[in-house]
C-alpha cells in the first residue's frame, strides 16, 4: 500500500497469539466428537484464522479497496469451481443416495 | 534504453513516482496470488470431491498421520508468518539490521517446517504408504478397508502426498525468495522508501501459510481421534 | 487526443527498431514492442507447423478410406494440429503480439508494468514449446488436444508427458502477460485516460487478460495431475482405483471454454478498433459494448459442463450448463449489433483491415449461432462428436480469431515497422481467405448434421463429395494464407514508408512517429477527448 501505515507491533503479537490458540483449539476439537459439526468446526476456524493472516499480516485492513475486490474475486471464482462441479456429483444418481459413487464398478477388477 | 527519466534509486523507467511503482507492486502480487488460489483450488476440489464419496477411506487416512507433528508445523508455520510480517515492519522503518534478523528467523521457520514435513514422508516411506510406488500398508486401521476401500485410502494418501508436495514446493520457492532479500538487505539495497520487494515476498509467504492452514484440518484432522 | 502535438522527426532518428542493433539486443530486450515482435516470429512459426498438420489431415480425408496415412498417425496428426495451434498460436496471438505493442501505447505509458516479466513471459512460451517438438519429433500424441483420461493417462502410447509439460509450462506466459496487462491497465493510464475514454481494444484484453488469470492455473493443475497420474497410477481418474475420468473433464474443460473466450475477445476488440476507423465513426453503445466483454468474461467460466452433455454428467447439471450457455450468448450478439450500427451511416472505405473485419463479423455470428444448436442439450445429443461441431469452433476460431488477427496485423502494421504492405495484394489475400474458409468449413457444417464423426481417419463413401470440397478449400485458404507471409515480410524492406497515422484513426498510438521510438512518448500525453473522437464530416481514407 502506498500510505507507508505501520502496523504496531502489539497487534502483529495480539494476531499471532490468537492464531496459535486457533490452532489448539482445532486439535483439540478433533478429539471430541462432534459428528459432521467436526468438520464445520475445522472450517470455521480455518477461516477465522486465515482472515487473521489476510487483514493483519497482509495488510489488506489497510490496503486499497482494489486488493479486497481482487482477493475477493479469486474466493468467488474458487467457489464458483467447486459449486458447478458439485452441481454435477450431487445430482449424479439422483435421486438415488450419492454412496457408493456413481462411477464405481460394482467389483472392482484386480489391477493389472 | 534511452535514458529519459533518471529517478530516484529503484525507480524503474516505465513508473512516473516511487508510489505508483508501489502500488503496481503490490497490486502485482494478489493478482499472482489469485492465481494461486485457482491453481491450489483445482485441487482442493479433486480432493472435496472424493473426500465426499470415500469418507471412511479419508477418515481411516488421516488418522494413520501424525498429528502432533501437523499440528507444530502449523505452529511453526505461523510463527514464520509473524517473523516475515516483522520484517516488513522493520524495513518500513529503515531498521536494517532487524531486518535481516528476521529475515533469517523467518528462513530458519521455514526450515524447521520442511524438516518435520521431511520426517513425516520418511515414515509414509518405512510403512509402505506410498500411492503408486509402494503401498502395502501393515497397520490395522487400514488393512480394515480392504480391498475396495483401500484404493481409496490410497487415493487419500495420493492427496495427501499431492497437497502438502506442492506446498512444500512453494515453500522451498519462498526460501529461496527469502534468501534473495537477506542478500539484497545486507547490501543496503532496501529504505523506508523502497522495500517493494520484502512486501511482495511477505505476501507470498503469508499466502503459503494460509494454505497450510487449511490443508491442516483437511489432511490431519478428517477421521477424529477420539 | 492528446493536448500536446507530437511532432514526427523527419531526420534520420531512432525508433524502437534501429535503437540497438545485435541478437543480444533483442534476446535480452524488455521493450514491449521488441518482446512482441519476438512473440510474432514465434507464433507465426508455429501457426504453420499447425497448418502443415491440417493440410495432411485434409489430403487425408480425400479418399474415404483414407488417402495418405495410417489411423494412428491420424490420430496424431489431429491432436498436433489441435494443440500447437491453440496454446501456441491462437491463444497468445492477438495478446502477446498486437496486445504487447499496444496496450502501453493506447494508454500513454512507456511499457508495461512489469517489463522483465513480460520477457520471462516469452521465454516461458519458447521452452513450453520445445517441449512440445520434442515430443513431436519423438512420434506426437495421439490423445486429442483435450487429453482425455484414462486414454492419455494409462493407456497411450505416445509422448503424453512432454507434451503435457509443454503445455503445463506454456500455460504460465499465458497467466504472466495476463497479470502485467491487468495491472498496467489499473496503475499506468495518462493522465485523463478513464476507463471510459480507453478504446474497446484495452477492454477486450482486459476481459482477456481476467480469464487468463483466473482459468490458466486450473488447467496447469489439471495437467499436473494427468502428468502423475500417468507416472504413478494413483487411480485419481481411473474407476478401477476409485477415480471419476469425468473429472479429468470438469478440470480440464473450467479452463477451456474459458480459453475459446481467450481467444475471440481480443479479436473482437481488434474489431472494434477497425470498424470505427474505416467508418470514421464512433463505436455504437461504446460502454455497453466494454461492459459485454467483461460479462462474456465472467459467464465464460459458467457453461464448460456443454462440452460434457453426452458423457455422463448429471442431466440436471447439464440443464444448467444449457441455460448458462445461452446466457453467454447474449453479450457477443450485442458486440455484432452494435458494430453494425456502428456501420450503419458511417463513410467505409474497404482497406484490408476492414475487409477482415467485415468477415469477421458474418463468420463469427455464423460460429455463434451454430454454438446454440450445441447448447441445447437435445441438439447436442445428435451432434456432439460431429464434424458440426469441427465447423462450428472452425468457424469461431479462424473465421473470428484468425481474420481478427490478420486484420489487427494489417491495421497496425504501419506502425509497428513504419512501412505500408503492397494494398492490392492485401485485399486480394483477405478475398482469398474468405472463399477458402467457407469452402473448407461450410460443408463440414453438413457433413455432421449428417452424422460424419470427428476424429476418425475414415469416413462412408456417401460422404466423399463434401470431404473433397472441404479439402479443396484447404488450399484455397492455405495459399491465402501463404500471400501475407510474403508481401508483409516484403514491405518491411520495400514497402513505402508509412507516416504516424496513414489511416487517420484516432488513438494514442497514431500520434507517435511510425515505428515508435522505445521510450513511446517524448512526453506522457494528457487526454481530453473520449475514444473514437472521428468528426462527422470527415472525407474517408486519408
Amino acid at each position: 500500500m502506498s500510505s507507508p501505515h505501520v502496523v504496531p507491533l502489539r497487534t502483529y503479537l495480539l494476531v499471532f497469539g490468537a492464531l496459535l490458540v486457533l490452532t489448539a483449539l482445532t486439535t483439540g476439537v478433533a478429539f471430541i466428537n462432534l459428528g459432521p459439526l467436526n468438520t464445520v468446526a475445522a472450517m470455521a476456524i480455518a477461516f477465522t484464522k486465515m482472515l487473521l493472516v489476510l487483514f493483519f499480516f497482509m495488510h489488506l485492513k489497510y490496503s486499497a479497496r482494489l486488493m479486497r475486490v481482487v482477493v475477493l474475486a479469486g474466493f468467488f471464482w474458487f467457489a464458483l469451481l467447486l459449486a458447478l462441479v458439485f452441481a454435477d456429483y450431487s445430482t449424479r444418481g439422483f435421486p438415488a443416495s450419492s454412496s457408493p459413487a456413481p462411477w464405481s464398478v460394482a467389483a472392482p477388477p484386480t489391477h493389472p | 534504453m534511452s535514458d529519459v527519466h533518471a529517478g530516484p534509486a529503484g525507480l524503474a523507467h516505465q513508473f512516473e513516482d516511487l508510489e505508483q511503482q508501489h502500488e503496481t507492486d503490490t497490486l502485482g502480487i494478489w493478482v499472482f496470488l489469485v492465481t494461486e488460489i485457482m491453481f491450489f483450488g483445482g485441487l482442493f476440489t479433486a480432493y472435496a470431491i472424493y473426500r465426499w464419496f470415500y469418507l471412511p477411506s479419508f477418515e481411516a487416512g488421516s488418522r494413520i498421520l501424525n498429528i502432533t507433528l501437523g499440528a507444530t508445523n502449523t505452529a511453526v508455520l505461523i510463527g514464520s508468518s509473524l517473523t516475515m510480517a516483522l520484517s516488513v515492519r522493520s524495513a518500513q522503518l529503515g531498521k536494517r539490521k532487524a531486518l535481516i534478523v528476521f529475515l533469517i528467523l523467518t528462513m530458519i521457520l521455514g526450515g524447521v517446517f520442511l524438516g518435520i514435513k521431511g520426517v513425516e514422508y520418511h515414515d509414509k516411506f518405512v510403512e509402505h504408504i506410498v500411492p503408486g510406488i509402494d503401498f502395502a500398508p501393515q497397520g490395522e486401521v487400514l488393512q480394515h478397508l480392504a480391498p475396495g476401500g483401500l484404493n481409496h485410502a490410497q487415493m487419500y494418501f495420493f492427496f495427501y502426498f499431492a497437497m502438502t508436495g506442492l506446498h512444500a514446493l512453494h515453500m522451498i520457492v519462498g526460501m529461496g525468495l527469502l534468501l534473495v532479500l537477506v542478500l539484497r538487505a545486507r547490501r543496503g539495497d532496501f529504505s523506508p522508501h523502497y522495500f517493494a520487494p520484502v512486501e511482495v515476498t511477505g505476501l507470498y509467504w503469508h499466502f503459503v501459510d494460509i494454505v497450510w492452514i487449511f490443508l491442516f484440518p483437511l489432511l490431519y484432522l478428517i477421521g477424529g481421534r477420539y | 487526443m492528446s493536448s500536446a502535438t507530437l511532432e514526427p522527426r523527419t531526420d534520420a532518428r531512432v525508433n524502437y527498431l534501429n535503437a540497438d542493433y545485435g541478437w543480444k539486443s533483442w534476446l535480452f530486450t524488455i521493450d514491449h514492442k521488441r518482446i512482441a515482435l519476438l512473440y510474432l516470429a514465434s507464433i507465426t512459426f508455429y501457426f504453420f507447423i499447425g497448418g502443415a498438420f491440417a493440410v495432411l489431415m485434409r489430403i487425408h480425408l480425400i479418399d474415404p478410406q483414407g488417402a495418405l496415412v495410417q489411423p494412428e498417425t491420424y490420430n496424431k496428426l489431429f491432436t498436433m494440429h489441435g494443440i500447437i495451434m491453440i496454446f501456441f498460436f491462437l491463444i497468445p496471438s492477438i495478446p502477446a503480439v498486437l496486445g504487447n505493442f499496444l496496450v502501453p501505447m493506447m494508454i500513454g505509458a512507456r511499457d508495461l508494468a512489469f517489463p522483465r516479466l513480460n520477457l520471462l513471459s516469452w521465454y516461458i512460451y519458447m521452452i513450453g514449446g520445445a517441449f512440445t517438438l520434442y515430443s513431436l519429433i519423438h512420434g506426437g500424441v495421439d490423445t486429442g488436444w483435450t487429453f482425455y483420461a484414462p486414454y492419455s493417462d494409462t493407456y497411450s502410447n505416445t509422448n503424453v508427458v512432454p507434451v503435457a509439460l509443454g503445455v503445463f509450462i506454456t500455460g504460465f506466459s499465458s497467466i504472466l502477460t495476463g497479470l502485467n496487462f491487468i495491472v498496467t491497465i489499473h496503475k499506468m493510464r495518462a493522465p485523463g485516460m478513464t476507463w471510459f475514454r480507453m478504446p474497446l481494444f484495452l477492454w477486450s484484453l482486459y476481459a482477456t487478460s481476467v480469464i487468463m488469470v483466473l482459468g490458466t492455473p486450473v488447467l496447469a493443475i489439471t495437467i499436473f495431475l494427468l502428468g502423475l497420474e500417468r507416472i504413478f497410477h494413483v487411480g485419481i481418474f481411473s474407476p478401477a482405483l476409485g477415480g471419476d475420468p469425468l473429472l479429468f473433464q470438469h478440470l480440464f474443460w473450467f479452463y477451456s471454454h474459458p480459453a475459446v473466450y481467450i481467444m475471440i475477445l481480443p479479436a473482437m476488440g481488434v474489431i472494434s478498433e477497425v470498424i470505427a476507423c474505416f467508418s470514421r465513426k464512433r463505436i455504437f453503445g461504446y460502454k455497453i459494448v466494454g461492459f459485454s466483454s467483461v460479462a462474456i468474461a465472467v459467464l465464460s467460466f459458467l457453461v464448460w459442463g456443454h462440452h460434457m452433455f453426452v458423457t455422463g454428467q448429471s442431466v440436471y447439471a447439464g440443464l444448467i450448463f444449457s441455460v448458462l450457455s445461452f446466457l453467454v450468448a447474449i453479450p457477443s450478439a450485442i458486440k455484432v449489433f452494435n458494430w453494425t450500427a456502428t456501420l450503419y451511416k458511417g463513410s467505409i472505405s474497404y482497406d484490408a483491415p476492414m475487409l477482415y473485419a467485415l468477415g469477421f463479423i458474418g463468420l463469427f455470428t455464423m460460429g455463434g449461432l451454430t454454438g446454440l444448436f450445441l447448447a441445447s442439450l437435445a441438439t447436442d445429443v445428435h451432434l456432439n462428436g460431429t464434424y458440426f461441431i469441427v465447423a462450428h469452433f472452425h468457424y469461431i476460431m479462424v473465421g473470428g480469431a484468425v481474420m481478427g488477427y490478420l486484420g489487427g496485423i494489417h491495421f497496425w502494421w504501419p506502425k509497428i515497422t513504419g512501412r505500408m504492405y503492397p494494398d492490392g495484394w492485401a485485399r486480394l489475400a483477405a478475398a482469398i481467405i474468405f472463399i477458402g474458409f467457407n469452402l473448407t468449413f461450410f460443408p463440414q457444417f453438413m457433413l455432421g448434421y449428417l452424422g460424419m464423426p470427428r476424429r476418425y481417419a475414415f469416413y462412408p463413401a456417401e460422404f466423399q463429395v463434401l470431404n473433397v470440397m472441404s479439402s479443396a478449400g484447404a488450399s484455397i485458404l492455405g495459399i491465402g494464407y501463404l500471400i501475407p507471409l510474403i508481401y508483409l515480410i516484403w514491405s518491411m524492406r520495400y514497402g513505402p514508408v508509412a507516416g504516424p497515422n496513414p489511416w487517420g484513426a484516432k488513438g494514442l498510438e497514431w500520434q507517435t512517429p511510425s515505428p515508435p521510438p522505445t521510450e513511446n512518448f517524448d512526453e506522457i500525453p494528457i487526454v481530453t477527448e473520449e475514444a473514437y473522437a472521428y468528426a462527422k464530416e470527415e472525407p474517408s481514407g486519408v
